[in-house]
C-alpha cells in the first residue's frame, strides 16, 4: 500500500505517494534528492539526519514520511536564504567547527533549534542543547565556538 | 605578497558541506542502480550446512541472491588479503563470502541484490543459513589458554605470530641491578572506529566496455583498487576506477580493503548494472576493523637516582577472525619500535603474540600501536614518578632524551630525528598552574568529598611512516612514498593531483597554501584533486598522520621542478643565463637586474605556446614528483589533564586538557588545532567511555551507539592547547603530522590523572574505559 | 535501518483508533513513534499494522483540573519540560521531562508513548509513581484509571490492555510546603538513566511532614523507598542518607555498564542526593 503525502519542503511544496514504511529521511534523500541530512546511526542517537519540522529539531530518521504529511520540512539546503547563508553556517566555516561535514548539517539544524530557544546561550547551554548530535572528527571544541558566533551575528 | 604558510585561512572544503551539497558515496544514484543487503552469521563462529536462497529469489524485485559458490563460480580469485607480512606470520585464506565456516560475527555468507534498499533487506531476512553452531572464543588471552576453539587449523593456539624486538638479556640485567621497579598489567580497551559516516559502495560496471567504477569510503583509493583487482575480483587494474567522494571521516576504517566492497563489486559484475551498498551502523560496527585490544604485562626499572635502566613489555594483541590489510603492522612495527618514548632508555625488550579471535578483525584505528606503546610507557612513568619519589613531572625531566643527543637512537629501531622535550613539559606547567592545582589536591584529600587528580603524559609520536626501503623490509607489501603531480596552466593557475585521500583533514585548503607560498601566488589559483584513480597516478593515501609530511613534501618536489625549468624559459625569453635567476614572489628576475623580469603567467603562457623556446626544453609546465622520505617524523608534546572523582560513585568529570604539542611547522594552525581537538576526543573517549565488549559467545554487546559511547559533546570540555615549534629536519616543509597526536597522548593522560585523584586510596591502576563502575569498586575494594 | 512492510492507519479520534485496534489483532499504536520506530528499524518489531493516533488533538495538551494536572498523552516531553502550569504545580515532572534524551528526541516523543514502552530507563516513570499521578485509559468499554505505582508491571510491560488506549496522565499538584527534585545518572551511550532518582520533601512548620523517594533504572519497574523516617526529622544529611539506603532491589537490572549491585548503590546516593535537593527547594 501508499500513503499519500502533501508537506512543505524547503518552502516549496510537495505530493507523494509512499509506502508506510518509508522514513523521512529516505523521502528526502532518495525521492527528493535532499542528501544534506545523513544517516550515521539507527538508534535515533547521532542526529546527523537532523531536520526542522515546524520549526522543532527533529530526527528524520525517527519518523516516516506518513508522519510528516502536512507539515512544513527544511532541510539544510534550505536553510541558506537568497543566497546569503546563514549566520550558522558562516559561523560553522568561520570558526571550523566542521573536518568531514557529515555531522554538520544535522548539527547546523540543531543548532538553529536551539537558538531559536535560546538566543545567547553559554557554553553549557550549547553543550547540553547539541547532546543529540554526535560528531566524531571535531571534538566539539569549534562547534561550541561556531554557535557562539552566530548568536552574536543573529543579536 | 602575504605570508600563506603558517595561516588559519578558511577551508574551501566549507561552503559545499556547510550547504548540504557535499556528496558522499551514499547520496550517489546512477542509472539502473539496484540495492544491495548483505547476508551475516548471527554466529561468532559455526559450520554453514546449507544455504537456501528460494525464499529470496522468489520476492518480486529481487535480482540476485550470491553465495561462496557464486564467488566459487564467477573464476575470481575471491579472497581479502593482508598487505603486511611478518616473518612466520600465518595467513589463513579470508574469503570474500563464508564458504563452510563463519568465523565473526557478520561474517558475509550470502547477498541479495533488489531494486529498493528496503526490498532488498526483506529478501536477506528470508535466506535461509543452516548453521551448526562451533565453540568461539572472542578474549585476546582465553583464545591463547590450551583448549581454547581454534579460530583456524592453520594457526595452532590461535597464534598468528611471533614477534619481539630489542634484548632481553640487557634488560634482564637492568631489572637484576635496579634501585626501583615498577610493573602492571594492563587491557588495551578494543575499540570501534565510527566513522560517522557508516562505510558504502557504489560499483557500476559496464559489460560493453569491461569497466567499473567504483564510488566507495576510500582513505587511499589506488590501495583499494590493487587489492580489490589483484585478490578478490580479479579484474585488470586499468579496468577498474575508484572515486573517493566525500568522506565522512575514516580514523583508519577505511583504509582497510573489506569484503563487502569486493561483494558489491561481484554483484555489479553478475548484474551488469550499478549496485550500491551502504552499511548500517549495526554493520559497520560488526564489519569494520576494530582498534587495539591488547593484553599487556610491563614493567620497568630504574636506578636509584630515578633514571630509566630498562623496560620490559609483553603483549598479547588481538588480530580477529581474519588479518586485516595493515593488521599485523600494527602491534609490531607501530607498537614495539615506540616503547622508548621520551625518554633516554638503554635497555627495552619487548615480545608480542599476535592473536586470532571469534571477532571483528583489528587493524589500523587513529593511532595505531602508538596509543598503545605511549599508554603502556607513560602509565609506567606515573608510577615510577610514585615508586623512586621523584614525582610525575621530575621523573620524566629526568629521562628526556636531552637536547643535544639528537639524532637519537633508540633500543627499539627508531632514531630520533628531532626533538626538544622539556620546553613542551615547561608550557604545559604554566598553563594548567600545576602548584595551585596541587594546594587545591591536598586541601581536598584533607577535606574529603570529591577528589583531583593531575595526569601527564609526554608523548612521542612516529608519522609518516618511511621511508619505503625500510618498511619493505619489515613486511610491507606497499611503498610508504607519495606522488604529486603539479600542473601550472597557461594562465598561471595551478591543479594539483595528489596521492594522498582527504575525508576531513582539509587537504585542498592545506596542499593549496603550499604551492600558493612556494610558487608566489594566491591560494585561490590552486585547486586541488585527490581521491579519484583515473584523474590521479598511484598514490598511498592518507593515514598515518602522513599527508602533510609525505604528500605535502612530494607537492614541494614538483614546485621546485617547475620553477627550475621555468627558470629556462624565463632565461631564454630573458636572454639571459638560467643559473642568473631567481625566482620569488610569482616572478622570474634576473639576479641584479630587477628590471630584467617575468611573471609565472608570462613563463607558463610560453611553456604552452612554445613558439618563442629553447631548443632542448619540451614544452609544458608540470611535474610529477614521487617522494619517498628519508625517515618518520616524530612529533610530541605534554598534555595534562585535571579530573574531578566523585569517590561515593566512581564518576569521573573532566576539569581542564591542557596540550602542548610539536608538529613541527605549520601550515594552517587552524586545520591543526582542529586534529589535535579530535584526536583528543577519541582519546579521552578510549579512557573514559568507548569500549568494544564481546560476549563468551561471541556476541557484540556494544555494536550500537545505545552501548558504545562515543563521546558526546556535553560530556567534553573545551581544549586549551599551545605548541613549540621544532622543525622536521628531513623534509622541505620542516612539518611533522599532527592528526593522531589527540589519540596518542590523552588516555594516558586521564587515566594518570584519575590514578593521582585516587592515589589516597591506595590505587595504581584502573583499566580503561574507567567507568563509574570500575572506579566504585576500586576505591571500595 | 529499513522497516517491515506494515499496513497504516490514520486515525481521525480516539473512537477510531479504538476501532482499528480491534479490527486489526496485533496492531501497535503509534504517537510519536520514538519508542515503536527504533524497534521498527532493527525488526525487533514487526507489527502487520500500524495506528497513528499522533495527530488526536484530544490527546494533547496540559491543563489544570481541580488539584492536578492532565497531561494528555500526546504531549510530547518538550512540551512538558516548558511547560508554565506544571512548573507552578509539579515542576519534578517537567524537570524529569527535560531530561529524556536530547532535544531532537523531547520534539517527538510523547509522555503516552514513553510511559507506554516502559523502558526501565525512563526517566518519567519514578515521577509519576513519586507524585501518585494516575494513569488514564479507553477501551470501546469505557474508561478506567489506574495508579502509576500499578501501571508498570515489568520490563517493558504495563497494565494497558490490548484493546485500550492511554488517553492521559493526571499528575496531582505538589502541595503547600512541598520540594521535589528528579536526580539523573545517565548512561554516556543511550542517555537513558542508569538511575533515575525522584524525591520529595514535604516541610509544615520547620518540621518534615512528608518524604518520598522513587527510584528508576535499578529494576524493571520504579523502586519505591520507604523514607517515612524522615517524617519528624530534621532532614537532616545523616538522616536523609539513612532513609536513602533503605533501598532495596530483589533482582536488580545490569548490563556492561552498570551491575546490579552497583544501580543499587547509586541509587542509594542519588536518592539521598534528591532527596536533599528536594529539602532544599521545600525550605
Amino acid at each position: 500500500m501508499t500513503v499519500s503525502i502533501q508537506l512543505e519542503v524547503n518552502g516549496k511544496p510537495v505530493q507523494a505517494a509512499v509506502e508506510p514504511r518509508r522514513l523521512l529521511v529516505h523521502f528526502l534523500r532518495e525521492d527528493l534528492g535532499l542528501t544534506g541530512a545523513n544517516i550515521g546511526c539507527e538508534t535515533s542517537l547521532c542526529g546527523a539526519c537532523t531536520v526542522l519540522l515546524d520549526g522543532n529539531a527533529v530526527k528524520s530518521c525517527t519518523m516516516l514520511a506518513a508522519q510528516a504529511d502536512g507539515a512544513s520540512v527544511t532541510t539544510i539546503e534550505g536553510l541558506a536564504q537568497n543566497g546569503e547563508l546563514h549566520p550558522l553556517q558562516e559561523g560553522f566555516w568561520e570558526k571550523h567547527g566542521l573536518q568531514c561535514g557529515y555531522c554538520t548539517p544535522g548539527m547546523i539544524l540543531s543548532a538553529n533549534y536551539l537558538l531559536a530557544q535560546n538566543p545567547s546561550p553559554n557554553d553549557e547551554e550549547i553543550r547540553e542543547g547539541l547532546k543529540g548530535n554526535i560528531c566524531r572528527c571535531t571534538g566539539y571544541h569549534n562547534i561550541v565556538e561556531a554557535v557562539k558566533y552566530a548568536a552574536e551575528r543573529m543579536s | 605578497m602575504a605570508r600563506v604558510l603558517g595561516t588559519s585561512i578558511k577551508r574551501r572544503e566549507d561552503p559545499a558541506l556547510i550547504t548540504g551539497r557535499g556528496k558522499y558515496t551514499d547520496d550517489l544514484k546512477a542509472e539502473g542502480m539496484a540495492h544491495a543487503a548483505i547476508v551475516r552469521s548471527p554466529y561468532a563462529h559455526a559450520r554453514i550446512r546449507g544455504i537456501d536462497t528460494s525464499a529470496a529469489e522468489a520476492l518480486p524485485g529481487v535480482l540476485a541472491v550470491l553465495t561462496a559458490r557464486d564467488v566459487a563460480a564467477a573464476g575470481i580469485p575471491g579472497v581479502v588479503p593482508v598487505g603486511w607480512l611478518l616473518p612466520d606470520l600465518v595467513t589463513p585464506a579470508h574469503p570474500m563470502i563464508a564458504a563452510d565456516t563463519v568465523r565473526h560475527v557478520g561474517d558475509a555468507v550470502a547477498v541479495v541484490v533488489a531494486e529498493d534498499r528496503y526490498l532488498a533487506r526483506d529478501a536477506a531476512d528470508r535466506v535461509a543459513v543452516d548453521y551448526e553452531p562451533l565453540d568461539a572464543v572472542a578474549d585476546v588471552v582465553a583464545a591463547l589458554e590450551d583448549g581454547a576453539p581454534a579460530v583456524h587449523e592453520e594457526a595452532p593456539g590461535n597464534v598468528a605470530f611471533d614477534w619481539e624486538i630489542g634484548e632481553r638479556e640487557s634488560v634482564d640485567a637492568a631489572f637484576a641491578s635496579a634501585a626501583h621497579t615498577v610493573e602492571l598489567d594492563l587491557r588495551n580497551n578494543r575499540l570501534i572506529p565510527h566513522a560517522i559516516e557508516p562505510r558504502a559502495v557504489l560499483a557500476s560496471y559496464d559489460s560493453s566496455t569491461g569497466e567499473m567504477t567504483i564510488h566507495m569510503t576510500s582513505q587511499n583509493p589506488h590501495v583499494h583498487r590493487l587489492l580489490m583487482t589483484l585478490a578478490s575480483l580479479g579484474m585488470p587494474e586499468h579496468k577498474v576506477r575508484i572515486v573517493a567522494p566525500e568522506v565522512g571521516g575514516g580514523f583508519g576504517s577505511k583504509i582497510h580493503h573489506y569484503a563487502d566492497e569486493a561483494i558489491v563489486g561481484l554483484c555489479s559484475m553478475k548484474l551488469d548494472r550499478p549496485v550500491k551498498w551502504t552499511a548500517t551502523r549495526t554493520e559497520t560496527n560488526l564489519t569494520d576493523a576494530h582498534g587495539r585490544d591488547h593484553s599487556t604485562h610491563c614493567a620497568m626499572a630504574l636506578d636509584a637516582d630515578g633514571r630509566i635502566t630498562g623496560l620490559r613489555v609483553d603483549t598479547a594483541a588481538a588480530m580477529g577472525a581474519y588479518l586485516s590489510t595493515f593488521a599485523p603492522a600494527v602491534p609490531t612495527y607501530l607498537y614495539g619500535t615506540l616503547l622508548s618514548g621520551q625518554y633516554d632508555i638503554p635497555a627495552i625488550h619487548c615480545h608480542v603474540t599476535g592473536v586470532f579471535t571469534h571477532t571483528a578483525p583489528v587493524d589500523a584505528y587513529r593511532g595505531a600501536g602508538r596509543p598503545e606503546a605511549t599508554y603502556v610507557v607513560e602509565r609506567l612513568m606515573h608510577l615510577a614518578g610514585d615508586a623512586t619519589g621523584l614525582g610525575p613531572v621530575e621523573v620524566r625531566r629526568r629521562n628526556f632524551v636531552s637536547p643535544d643527543a639528537f639524532p637519537y637512537q633508540t633500543q627499539v629501531a627508531l632514531a630520533y630525528d628531532s626533538g626538544n622535550y622539556g620546553p613542551a613539559m615547561d608550557r604545559a606547567l604554566e598553563m594548567i598552574g600545576y602548584d595551585d592545582l596541587k594546594s587545591e589536591q591536598a586541601s581536598r584529600r584533607d577535606n574529603g568529598g570529591k577528589q583531583i587528580g593531575i595526569g601527564f603524559s609526554s608523548y612521542i609520536e612516529a608519522c609518516g611512516l618511511a621511508p619505503s626501503a625500510v618498511v619493505g623490509s619489515l613486511g610491507a607489501q606497499a611503498g610508504q612514498w607519495e606522488s604529486a603531480d603539479v600542473r601550472v596552466h597557461p594562465t598561471a593557475s595551478v591543479t594539483v593531483y595528489t596521492g594522498s585521500s582527504s575525508h576531513g583533514q582539509g587537504h585542498e585548503t592545506t596542499f593549496s597554501q603550499i604551492v600558493a607560498d612556494k610558487l608566489g601566488i594566491a591560494p585561490e589559483a590552486v585547486e586541488v584533486i585527490h581521491g579519484d584513480t583515473d584523474l590521479v597516478q598511484f598514490g598511498m593515501g592518507t593515514y598515518g598522520s602522513r599527508s602533510a609530511a609525505v604528500g605535502g613534501s612530494a607537492i614541494v618536489k614538483s614546485v621546485e621542478k617547475i620553477i627550475e625549468k621555468g627558470k629556462k624559459i624565463a632565461a631564454h625569453l630573458l636572454e639571459a643565463s638560467a643559473e642568473d635567476l631567481e625566482y620569488e614572489d610569482g616572478n622570474f628576475r634576473v639576479a641584479g637586474s630587477p628590471d630584467r623580469s617575468l611573471g609565472l603567467g608570462d613563463v607558463a603562457l610560453q611553456a604552452y605556446l612554445a613558439h618563442n623556446y629553447p631548443d632542448d626544453l619540451e614544452p609544458g609546465l608540470s611535474a610529477t614528483s614521487f617522494y619517498d622520505p628519508a625517515n618518520f617524523t616524530y612529533p610530541f608534546g605534554t598534555h595534562v589533564c585535571v579530573v574531578e572523582v566523585d569517590t561515593e560513585t566512581g564518576s569521573i568529570e573532566l576539569l581542564r586538557y591542557a596540550a602542548v604539542d610539536d608538529v613541527g611547522n605549520v601550515i594552517n594552525p587552524m586545520i591543526v588545532d582542529g586534529q589535535l581537538h579530535g584526536g583528543l576526543a577519541q582519546g579521552i573517549g578510549q579512557a573514559l567511555w568507548e569500549n568494544a565488549v564481546y560476549d563468551e559467545s561471541g556476541q557484540l554487546v556494544s555494536g550500537s551507539l545505545m552501548d558504545y559511547a562515543v563521546p558526546k559533546i556535553h560530556n567534553l570540555i573545551p581544549f586549551e592547547l599551545d605548541r613549540t615549534t621544532t622543525p622536521c629536519p628531513h623534509n622541505p616543509l620542516g612539518v611533522k603530522g599532527v592528526g593522531e597526536a589527540g589519540a596518542i597522548a590523552s588516555p594516558a593522560a586521564v587515566v594518570n590523572a584519575v590514578v593521582d585523584a585516587l592515589a589516597p586510596f591506595g590505587i595504581s591502576h584502573i583499566d580503561m574505559p574507567l567507568t563509574p563502575e570500575k572506579v566504585w569498586r576500586a576505591v571500595n575494594s | 535501518m529499513y522497516p517491515a512492510q506494515f499496513d497504516y492507519r490514520r486515525a481521525g479520534s480516539v473512537d477510531e483508533a479504538l476501532g482499528l485496534l480491534q479490527e486489526h489483532e496485533d496492531a501497535k499504536l503509534m504517537a510519536g513513534g520514538h519508542s515503536l520506530i527504533p524497534m521498527m528499524k532493527l525488526r525487533l518489531a514487526q507489527p502487520p499494522v500500524v495506528i497513528d493516533i499522533g495527530r488526536l488533538d484530544e490527546l494533547k495538551g496540559i491543563s489544570e483540573a481541580g488539584g492536578s494536572v492532565r497531561v494528555g498523552s500526546l504531549t510530547t516531553h518538550a512540551e512538558i519540560a516548558a511547560s508554565d502550569v506544571l512548573a507552578a504545580r509539579c515542576p519534578v515532572l517537567a524537570e524529569a521531562a527535560g531530561h529524556i534524551g536530547d532535544a531532537q528526541v523531547r520534539n517527538r516523543g510523547t509522555i503516552g508513548g514513553n510511559i507506554a514502552h516502559a523502558d526501565p530507563g525512563s526517566d518519567i516513570p519514578p515521577v509519576l509513581v513519586l507524585v501518585g499521578a494516575s494513569v488514564h485509559l479507553q477501551s470501546p468499554s469505557g474508561t478506567r484509571s489506574v495508579a502509576a505505582g500499578d501501571f508498570f508491571q515489568d520490563l517493558l510491560m504495563t497494565d494497558v490492555g490490548e484493546d485500550e488506549i492511554l488517553t492521559h496522565v493526571e499528575a496531582p499538584a505538589l502541595g503547600a510546603g512541598t520540594g521535589a527534585a528528579y536526580l539523573k545518572f545517565e548512561h554516556p551511550a543511550s542517555g537513558y538513566a542508569v538511575v533515575g532518582a525522584a524525591a520529595s520533601v514535604t516541610v509544615q512548620n520547620g518540621r518534615c511532614t512528608a518524604a518520598g523517594l522513587v527510584v528508576g533504572g535499578v529494576s524493571a519497574t520504579p523502586t519505591t523507598v520507604d523514607v517515612s523516617s524522615l517524617v519528624g526529622s530534621d532532614l537532616s544529611d545523616d538522616a536523609i542518607a539513612a532513609a536513602a539506603s533503605g533501598l532495596d532491589a530483589e533482582d536488580p537490572i545490569g548490563d556492561i555498564f552498570a551491575s546490579g549491585d552497583y544501580r543499587v548503590h547509586v541509587g542509594k546516593v542519588y536518592g539521598k542526593r534528591a532527596l536533599a535537593a528536594a529539602r532544599d527547594r521545600a525550605s
